[in-house]
């Protein structure tokens, strides 16, 4: 943004505030009590202090600072509002009024002729009741322009209007649309030329209420000279902002959605980016450090960087942090590559401040940054060279409201595909057509030697299946960090299409994110990539597995299977049935946690345990390795309820032949070996490698028929996370969110143990306590108090085995019934 | 009770059940439309019109009533209703006209309506040779009954 369009921002800005003051004071006068006008009005001309304070106007300043310091007075309540001192406030007012007029007209504040007006104002302020008369004719209002010219070049406009104007102009372009079609059909020139005029000014047209909705980024960037000065005063640093491609224009929605991360972003540069003044001047840099904000269109999106020329992200720090706050492991941190390492500091918890400081440090932020960034189609990256520089650059689409999409034909239906989750198309013709394999009923595709889950989009909207079975169209989507291929009957090309709501009649459908209209006048719905692959077990495999553990581990070892054939630790090619295997999963080394000595990941709404394989056959062994892949590769076995993720090296194939374990063995774990696609293969022993590793995993079924709890607290999101322990610890769980609705469950349902939280209206847990000790029914239900602070996982998991040892002191033996309905 | 002042409501037919809606709340009655059908929506969204540049949702109302569906060759209309969240159609099989109606006609819904019509009446009017029975708009577009109406695990 130039310095004249900072100044136009300003007087805009300070032009209407004005407006609004005059009116205020003198409505003031009349209700001299009014607290919360006389805030309003203190406001204004705060706001105008501190505005021309950056922009170093002193004069206006110095007036504005002094009619504040009255007001300030005034809103305390130790001076009382006169007539006398609204003449002062509104001559202040003129005053500013005429010094902002000579800034439009000359960008110079004017003469300073306004000492005798300070000295009113300082006399004022002191309590000195004798504050001399202003000089009558000389500060008339009506010698001072009223309005000003740039006020009146614009005006501000509600944004449902312009909303409307855009569907309007939507109306006209299909009705433009319809119209040039028939003129193809007619021959008649003085039509054909009205027409294309028409579908001129209606291009025109569209362009420009496009237009209307964007608004330069400075619009936000303008709030930051002020926090940047005062975030580095409070660091004691001193800091220049620069700033470059202000005009840069963003639809009104995403620059909303912006203005939190780039606080964010300039507020950690002050904090943590620019070193002291001291450290500043022993690496022979300036004392001033500079931030520098820079925005500009690059292929269809909008690039805003926030650099610094401070310290630079130390990649070293950075790791170790890491490594102490568990967010990685060793040997990952020695993989990492540099760049991969500076964006770890985007990791939610994490921090490099030494100190919790009241501006940053407290590990929230970066990773907010990159969440909100993401929820509108962004991305962020940072760059640095240590000890000189810090870039972070964020890309962002233009505009929410219209996006590039796939025209996918499925069933005989249009749908459109969000062209960002889209990463490749894969046609299979003729031979080729055949090459979707299926691992235990699921299809897959081998995509460069990986596998790809596959989902047919008919099958999963539930609609006709495609005639032609000679073509195969496969898009390669990208859901959150997974990836899946869906199968369509056709595609059509690419459209920039505008997305539009489904009504709230059909918000419960994930399957799709809007709906739009074509250029024929159709509407078509808009796939939600996301929904889709839940949808159809892509992603989340809702349809239970109702085989168990026992069954499907027996069956290893038979002649003709499809095997999976993979690598774990020395153990350079080991095969296991397929039809053992429910799924194959990967994932991000950064998803893995620990919890209950094993290691987990958060998984459609519960937690799967891994377990590595190469530690199961070789105890203890160094070439332990499956953890330190990126991502992590997990063959999923199921038992209907349960998931057990066993992690692997690699993945190597599947293949499909008539296999006899040729040789057997004693060593646990493994059944023996074979020939397998004409390389000798060791045979997992899958349930001896479950039982050795998750023991409580097969015994689970008989553990967790009799334990009800019930799950009294009034945080949802509380719940939600114990709810996952406690399922993972084999309990039932049943929730209530306060003492009347757990009553009423435990009326209902037999319940073995209730584990309630202090946040359970109306009276905690005691007033639950009381309420069930008050029913003789339920009064020999044990209730376990919830650890306080049971957000963290050490308290909650204490408080779950208090649970425990509560549900072990009473009889399990429930009929089953019970438990069943108590699901 | 707004029934206690004279109402103009505007009639129409679905089925043989004769049906009334406050006039105010009715944005335009328009032709059978082109409809795109939702895979997996509930059977009550029979599709989406495209209503000047907007995308409308259709509610067929033989579902939501619970009647038998129209015949193949029979097209419904459109009748637009104005609600909050902008307009949703409901596919009607006829339009009638808009009726000024008295308060003294109306009586409370009868208790031997079948329940899927009773919960959408606000009443009855009782008028010469036939009884008109007042939507409820707001009912009618309930979210939470339509998704229910859905049987588990449709696909």
């Amino acid at each position: 943004m130039s310095e004249q369009d900072v100044l136009r921002e300003f007087l805009l800005e300070s032009n209407e505030n004005l407006n609004r003051l005059d009116s205020e004071i003198l409505e003031l006068e009349q209700r001299p009590a009014d607290k919360e006008l006389l805030a309003s009005v203190f406001r204004t001309i705060h706001t105008i202090k501190g505005t021309c304070g950056f922009l170093g106007f002193p004069l206006l300043e110095q007036i504005a600072h002094h009619a504040e310091n009255l007001l300030s007075l005034l809103r305390s309540g130790e001076r009382l509002l006169s007539p006398r001192l609204v003449a002062v406030i509104l001559e202040c007012v003129d005053a500013i009024r005429k010094i902002l007029g000579n800034l439009e007209a000359t960008q110079k504040e004017g003469p300073d002729e306004y000492a005798p007006l300070l000295g009113r104002l300082r006399a004022a302020i002191e309590i000195r009741e004798d504050v001399p008369e202003p000089p009558p004719a000389e500060a008339a209002p009506a010698e001072i322009e009223r309005t000003s010219a740039v006020a009146e070049s614009a005006i501000r406009v509600d944004v449902g209007l312009l909303d409307k104007l855009m569907n309007l102009v939507g109306e006209l372009v299909l009705a433009r649309n319809q119209v040039l079609q028939f003129t193809t059909q007619k021959e008649d020139g003085a039509l054909t030329a009205t027409a294309q005029r028409l579908n001129l000014i209606t291009s025109e047209l569209q362009e420009n209420v496009m237009k209307t909705r964007m608004q330069p980024i400075g619009r936000v960037w303008n709030k930051l000279p002020r926090l940047v000065r005062d975030t580095a005063h409070a660091c004691g640093k001193l800091v220049h902002l620069d700033m470059d491609g202000a005009e840069t224009e963003l639809d009104k929605t995403i620059i909303e959605a912006i203005n939190d991360p780039l606080t964010h972003l300039v507020r950690n540069c002050c904090d943590h980016g620019i070193e002291s003044q001291e450290e500043r001047a022993r690496s022979g840099k300036p004392p001033h450090g500079v931030i520098s904000l820079k925005a500009y269109h690059e292929g269809g999106q909008v690039n805003i960087e926030v650099a610094d020329d401070g310290a630079g992200v130390d990649v070293a720090r950075v790791k170790l942090k890491a490594l102490e706050k568990g967010l990685i492991r060793p040997e990952q941190a020695e993989r990492m590559s540099e760049h991969e390492a500076m964006n770890l500091i985007f990791l939610p918890g994490f921090s490099t401040a030494r100190a919790v400081t009241n501006v940053s440090g407290r590990g929230v932020g970066l990773d907010v940054v990159r969440c909100n960034v993401e929820r509108i189609g962004g991305t962020v990256d940072v760059f640095s060279t240590a000890g000189k520089s810090t870039v972070i650059r964020l890309k962002i689409p233009l505009t929410l409201a219209i996006i590039p999409g796939l025209v996918a034909m499925s069933g005989g239906e249009t749908f459109l595909i969000p062209q960002a989750s889209l990463l490749e198309l894969i046609r299979l013709d003729g031979d080729c057509a055949g090459k979707i394999e299926r691992v235990h009923g699921t299809p897959v595709y081998r995509r460069r030697g990986h596998l790809l889950p596959v989902a047919f989009l008919n099958q999963v909207l539930g609609l006709a299946k495609s005639a032609q079975d000679d073509v195969v169209n496969i898009v390669v989507l990208q859901a959150e960090d997974r990836q899946f291929g869906l199968v369509v009957d056709g595609i059509k090309d690419t459209q920039e299409i505008v997305v539009k709501p489904l009504g709230k009649q059909l918000k419960g459908l994930t399957v799709y994110s809007g709906a739009t209209i074509m250029g024929d006048g159709r509407v078509a719905l808009i796939l939600d990539v996301l929904g889709i692959g839940e949808r159809s077990g892509v992603l989340v495999n809702r349809g239970a597995q109702d085989r168990t553990a026992a069954q499907t581990l027996a069956a290893a070892g038979s002649d003709n299977q499809r095997m999976l054939l993979f690598r774990a630790g020395s153990f350079s090619r080991l095969a296991v049935p397929l039809s053992l295997v429910a799924r194959l999963e990967e994932f991000p080394q950064a998803q893995v946690e620990r919890a209950g000595g094993h290691h987990v990941v958060q998984y459609r709404d519960g937690i799967l345990t891994l377990v590595s394989l190469a530690s199961v056959l070789e105890p203890g062994s160094p070439a332990d390795t499956a953890l330190s892949n990126d991502p992590i590769q997990a063959i999923v076995v199921a038992d209907g309820q349960h998931s057990l993720g066993i992690m692997v090296d690699q993945i190597l194939d599947i293949v499909d032949e008539t296999v006899a374990v040729r040789q057997s063995t004693n060593r646990l774990g493994l059944l023996g070996s074979a020939v397998v696609g004409k390389e000798v293969t060791d045979f997992l022993d899958l349930r001896a490698v479950v039982e050795a590793a998750a023991p409580e995993w097969l015994g689970r079924q008989a553990a967790n028929r009799a334990a009800v709890v019930l799950l009294a607290e009034g945080s949802r999101f509380l719940r939600g996370l114990i709810r996952g322990e406690l399922e993972m610890a084999g309990h039932r769980v049943l929730e209530a969110g306060d003492a009347t609705e757990a009553i009423n469950r435990m009326e209902g349902v037999p319940i073995t143990a209730v584990l309630a939280g202090s946040n359970l209206p109306p009276g905690g847990y005691e007033g639950l306590q009381d309420a069930i000790r008050q029913r003789p029914n339920l009064a020999q239900i044990p209730v376990v108090e919830l650890a306080a602070s049971a957000g963290r996982r050490e308290e909650m998991l204490t408080s779950i085995a208090q649970l425990a040892s509560a549900v072990a002191t009473r009889d399990p033996a429930i009929p089953a019934g019970c438990a069943k309905d108590a699901e | 009770m707004r029934t206690l002042q004279t109402t103009q409501y505007a009639t129409f037919m679905v089925d043989d059940l004769f049906f009334g809606i406050d006039v105010l709340r009715v944005q335009e009655v328009l032709r059978y439309q082109e409809m795109t059908r939702i895979p997996l929506a509930p059977t009550v969204a029979a599709g989406l019109i495209n209503l000047r540049g907007q995308i409308v949702a259709a509610l067929d109302m033989r579902r939501r009533l619970g009647l038998a569906p129209r015949s193949a060759e029979r097209l419904p209309m459109n009748l637009v209703v104005r609600t909050e969240e902008g307009p949703v159609s409901l596919l009607v099989d006829e339009i009638g006209d808009v009726l000024q109606l008295e308060p003294a006609d109306f009586e409370p819904a009868p208790d031997n309506l079948t329940p899927s019509a009773r919960e959408l009446v606000q009443g009855v009017y009782k008028l010469k040779g036939r009884l008109l029975l007042v939507l409820d708009p707001d009912r009618t577009l309930e979210v939470n009954e339509f998704l229910e109406a859905r049987p588990a695990g449709s696909n």
